[in-house]
């Protein structure tokens, strides 16, 4: 293993839970859950300790099973927690909010609403204060941020996945959430519609600057998003293996990720921890 | 993207696409290609109507010539050999006091037809000339305050099938306005899914003439003071109770089963109940709501005949019963003509049900 991959893993170890608690946007203590089966309960995580800052974009990385999902349906709130517990600046969760947004695997949208209808679902309940043309307006900006100025009035269900995965990223934007958890988004698109989502999300996130946790299962996603990439063991027990950070400059571009003299380095680590 | 509406559109969104074939046919726009899909949507169905009526036809003689050879011999039997010669002659003569009573053959059926419609409109100027007649004194008695005199003559057969219609959709409106919302909060909540399935089990199955008579018991005391005839009101009630129970079950299961990941995004959202009933849970039923309520339609067209029989209230039921009864000679065509009427009636409410759920339902590759 190369000296600068084992630097950043001892420092990613260092680091975590460890970071000064006003800088702290989420944070997983002793996170436990436990399925009960008539064979006996079976633990999917076990002493999971995760502190994301505020601003940062983490990816977490693992392999198909290993709990990635259930951990962040437990941070959405749509899982019951077993033990330990989720805090959300220092408040710790009770069910699901909309301060923590969602981009589902599937897009999830409502196929009988126009794409703006589906925005504006979630706006008309975060703002209910604004008045019909200001809810209008921030769920038209959203759209047209991520591309889709001229679909406002197209039923979900006549949009292809890729556009209505874009509806749900405008949805979980537009809501403006604390943190926005994304399971992940892009796995259902073909590898070229995924890059363009890609860079749709990073444009409106280098904006927006939410805190942001996101399953993938593709290595190449994982670096040219995060700021860290979090490795989760295999389960069942499984917890944090082993974080990595990436210290690209933000904004990126795709091209000067790829030519990057670390980008094969990382992406060694990552493959690496996978195949272990 | 703005579609323009054409007969074919039309007529395929109803179900009824050979129509357009069919235009295509005598407007000459028929392709060469089209000429299998034209046999198996226009000639195949006609072929097959014109055996039916050919083999009715047959059956019908064969049965006439049965029933007329019984006469004969019990004529021969009864009162010897000259009666039933008389017999055999009064029989081929076509007199209408001695023709054999059996199943009316396609032309009688259509003669009858024909009949009932020259009826109704000699009922229908009938009436009008009644409205003339009374029309002056009717006015004179209201502003008196007295009630006006309406016509209570015999009602035509077509009278009879919009009460029929009148009959069946009362009771429709009944069945949704019960099923439904019953449903989604059966649907809703697993505690009284429980507490009402065995309630739903045990009276799905009861009978359309005993849904009458508990609906007849209670009506009967209930109006008691009135003296309007019920007939109506329980027949109508009667149709309703024993045609919600397809939007009732399909309701609650469509309810209870929305996609998860929308009850995800309205729990992530935090909608609140109404909210979330109204924009998630009921668009996303539609379609199993509506497969009920065509379902209902359908059980209530067909009850609707029994109860309006037993029930004594007029419409096409009631029609067929008195027809039955009465014994004249073209009474047993008649019944024919009312079962035909009652089966394409029926068939129309069925499309009737299918384009609105075409019309309302996001899915469009549901709607069976």
């Amino acid at each position: 293993m190369s000296t600068i991959t084992a630097e950043k893993k001892t420092k990613g170890f260092v680091e975590n839970g460890l970071f000064p608690s006003n800088e702290v946007m989420l944070d997983l203590k002793q996170l436990k859950k436990v399925y009960p089966t008539p064979k006996g309960d079976y633990v999917v995580l076990e002493d999971l300790n995760l502190q994301i800052r505020k601003e940062e974009f983490v990816t977490i990385i693992g392999h198909s099973g290993c709990g990635k999902t259930t951990m962040l349906s437990m941070i959405a709130g749509l899982n019951p927690i077993s033990g330990g517990n989720i805090s959300v600046l220092g408040r710790h969760i009770k069910g699901p909010g909309p301060d923590r947004g969602v981009i589902f695997q599937a897009p999830s949208l409502m196929p009988w609403m126009t794409s703006l209808q589906n925005v504006l679902l979630g706006v008309n309940q975060v703002f209910p204060d604004a008045t019909k043309a200001q809810r209008n307006d921030i769920a038209k900006y959203y759209l047209q941020k991520v591309g889709l100025e001229d679909a406002f009035n197209k039923r979900a269900s006549d949009l292809s996945q890729g556009m209505q995965q874009r509806v749900g990223i405008a949805r979980a934007f537009a809501i403006k959430p604390k943190v926005l958890l994304l399971d992940e988004p892009f796995g259902m698109l073909d590898s070229l519609t995924r890059g363009e989502l890609q860079d749709t999300l990073i444009d409106i996130w280098n904006k927006e600057k939410i805190t942001a946790v996101m399953i993938t299962h593709d290595v190449d996603e994982a670096i040219f998003l995060a700021d860290r990439v979090v490795m989760m063991t295999s389960g069942p027990r499984a917890k944090i293996g082993d974080v990595l950070n990436i210290d690209f400059e933000r904004p990126r571009t795709r091209k000067t990720v790829l030519e990057h003299d670390d980008y094969y380095k990382y992406r060694k680590h990552l493959i690496d921890f996978l195949e272990h | 993207m703005k579609q323009s509406i054409t007969l074919g559109r039309v007529t395929k969104f109803i179900g009824l696409g050979f129509l357009s074939t069919l235009k295509d046919l005598f407007t000459g726009k028929l392709e060469k290609e089209d000429l299998t899909s034209f046999l198996r949507k226009v000639v195949v169905p006609i072929a097959s109507i014109l055996l039916f009526l050919g083999l009715w036809h047959m059956g019908s003689m064969s049965l006439y010539n049965t029933e007329a050879e019984f006469k004969i011999e019990k004529a021969l039997k009864d009162q010897g050999p000259e009666a039933a010669e008389a017999m055999r002659e009064c029989i081929a003569s076509g007199d209408i006091s001695c023709q054999p009573n059996t199943l009316p053959s396609p032309v009688q059926v259509w003669d009858s037809y024909k009949s009932l419609l020259k009826d109704h409109q000699i009922i229908n100027a009938d009436k009008a000339a009644f409205a003339e007649k009374t029309a002056s004194l009717n006015e004179k008695r209201i502003a008196e305050g007295k009630a006006a005199i309406t016509y209570t003559g015999r009602p035509s057969f077509v009278d009879q099938i919009f009460r029929s219609l009148k009959t069946v959709f009362a009771g429709f409106l009944l069945a949704l306005l019960i099923a439904v919302p019953l449903g989604i909060l059966i649907g809703l909540s697993a505690t009284l899914k429980s507490s009402f399935n065995w309630f739903i089990q045990i009276f799905k199955p009861v009978s359309p003439v005993v849904w009458y008579l508990l609906v007849f018991m209670i009506v009967k005391t209930l109006l008691i003071d009135s003296n309007e005839d019920s007939s109506f009101t329980i027949s109508f009630i009667s149709v309703g109770l024993c045609s919600m129970w397809a939007t009732l079950v399909n309701t609650a299961m469509g309810v209870s089963s929305v996609d998860k990941d929308y009850i995800n995004v309205a729990k992530v959202l935090k909608l609140g109940p109404f909210q979330k009933i109204f924009k998630v849970v009921l668009p996303s039923s539609l379609p199993l709501i509506f497969t009920g309520l065509k379902i209902t339609l359908s059980v209530a067209w067909m009850v609707l005949i029994a109860i309006e029989l037993l029930a004594q209230s007029p419409g096409l039921g009631l029609f067929v019963w008195e027809e039955f009864q009465n014994g004249a000679n073209d009474s047993n065509a008649k019944i024919i003509v009312a079962m035909f009427v009652i089966g394409i009636i029926g068939f129309l409410l069925d499309r009737l049900m299918l384009t609105i759920q075409n019309w309302v339902s996001f899915d469009k590759t549901d709607a069976i």
